[in-house]
């Protein structure tokens, strides 16, 4: 049986536990604002890259451009998002499962691995994996830039032809309490992803090119592919901050369930405590009374 | 009749309206658009995109990307794109200097000209749209 002060000890502390969710929590919460934001606004631009790439479809054949080129080969290179930090549910580990996942289904083919986020860097090093490059520490200050700074590398080497194919596993953000991990094929850019299929009659807008359809394709595609780079980043980013919200808020109701058990045992044990003196006190009166009579 | 312009960077919308006529720095030289254009399609430089609204005319550093006309509608997806009072000019000035530097040194290779010669390009035309709203 927990004394008294044993349980006001573990009330106290439960208590400063709470006010640490619940501050981390309001923390999330701010910061899953502003990269919602971030998402929107960076929506107009995505949103009209693709609509051109549709536009260019009735003059692109795949062979117009080497990043649309379908090869057949079987290295595949994964690219892999978590976050830096942990207290977010189960944002990392299923992103983490599903890379496993995925890592047995392509058993009989190259892989080489990029690794964004502690949390996917540690799981890989410690599973003894060749790393192809990590990038960490750069959430808080997440810019363009690191989605050109991760796209170029892949696609340097899937233009090198040192890769086939190109992965990403990242978790999409369905809304403040969802997250889902999703895997999306990047590299070679899928024909119906980008171009509607062959046959189909593709708006053909029989633009003028300036210089030509060649250096635009080139001057398109990389911005399209960082483009979706940077918005998986974002999602991340977004989907963790939610994940954390929903994780921490979970965890300060469970810790004022608590505080409210712990109370009660509390109040029974002083309560029993009170009743055994009473009863001390009025066994010792009795038996003054007895002996006095 | 008027043309729609729509300007965006990766990271946001920087301008969605209607406009009379635009002027941009196509990879091959500024070309205008007027109400009517045919279907175009080119990669940008660097330099000052201008729209004119009536008598009003506006003036944006634009630097990279592309610029689409197409049925009155003028996109310009620009890799980066400031309003005047936006463009730090302390900062675009030494982005210049920097960039002139460079490119009067002599044991340079192919690529780090061609990169200081487009940031030059880029330095000049905030310098320059920067100056439009002073003056």
């Amino acid at each position: 049986m927990a004394t008294l002060r044993d349980i006001r000890r573990r009330i106290r502390s439960v208590q400063s536990t709470q006010k640490i969710t619940r501050a981390m929590k309001l923390v999330a919460a701010a910061k899953l604002r502003r990269a919602q934001e971030r998402i929107l606004s960076a929506r107009p631009y995505a949103t009209k890259m693709t609509e051109l790439l549709g536009n260019l479809a009735a003059d692109a054949g795949p062979e117009a451009h080497p990043l649309l080129e379908q090869r057949a080969g079987p290295r595949r290179h994964i690219v892999i998002i978590t976050s830096d930090k942990g207290l977010a549910g189960a944002f990392n580990s299923n992103i983490l499962r599903r890379s496993l996942e995925f890592i047995r289904e392509s058993i009989a083919t190259e892989l080489t691995l990029v690794v964004v986020g502690r949390k996917a860097r540690d799981f890989y090093r410690r599973r003894q994996w060749r790393i192809k490059k990590e990038m960490i520490g750069f959430w808080d200050r997440l810019a363009y830039s690191h989605a050109c700074e991760l796209a170029d590398a892949f696609m340097e080497q899937y233009q090198a032809g040192e890769v086939d194919e190109v992965h990403l596993i990242y978790n999409e953000f369905r809304s403040v309490a969802v997250q889902r991990a999703v895997r999306q094929q990047i590299l070679p850019i899928a024909r119906a992803a980008a171009l509607p299929a062959e046959g189909q009659p593709a708006p053909s807008a029989d633009y003028l090119y300036e210089p030509s359809l060649a250096a635009i394709l080139d001057g398109l595609l990389p911005r399209h592919i960082r483009t979706q780079v940077y918005r998986a980043l974002m999602e991340s980013l977004a989907g963790e901050y939610g994940a954390r919200m929903t994780a921490m808020e979970a965890a300060t109701r469970n810790a004022k369930e608590m505080i409210e058990i712990l109370t009660i045992q509390y109040n029974k044990a002083r309560q029993e405590k009170i009743m055994k003196e009473l009863l001390d006190i009025v066994g010792g009166a009795e038996a003054l009374r007895q002996g006095a009579g | 009749m008027a043309l729609q312009l729509e300007l965006a960077t990766p990271t946001r919308l920087v301008v969605s309206e209607e406009v009379d006529e635009v002027v941009a720095p196509g990879i091959e030289g500024y070309f205008g658009v007027w109400p009517g254009h045919a279907a175009f399609l080119t990669t940008l430089g660097a330099g000052e995109l201008s729209s004119r609204r009536g008598q009003q005319v506006r003036y944006l550093a634009v630097a990279g990307g592309f610029a689409e006309v197409r049925n009155d509608k003028v996109v310009i997806l620009a890799d980066a794109a400031e309003q005047p009072e936006e463009i730090d000019r302390e900062r675009a000035e030494r982005a210049r200097q920097r960039a002139e530097q460079r490119l009067s040194g002599r044991s340079q290779d192919a690529v780090d000209f061609a990169r200081a010669a487009a940031a030059l390009a880029r330095a000049l035309a905030r310098l320059q749209v920067s100056s439009r709203a002073a003056g």
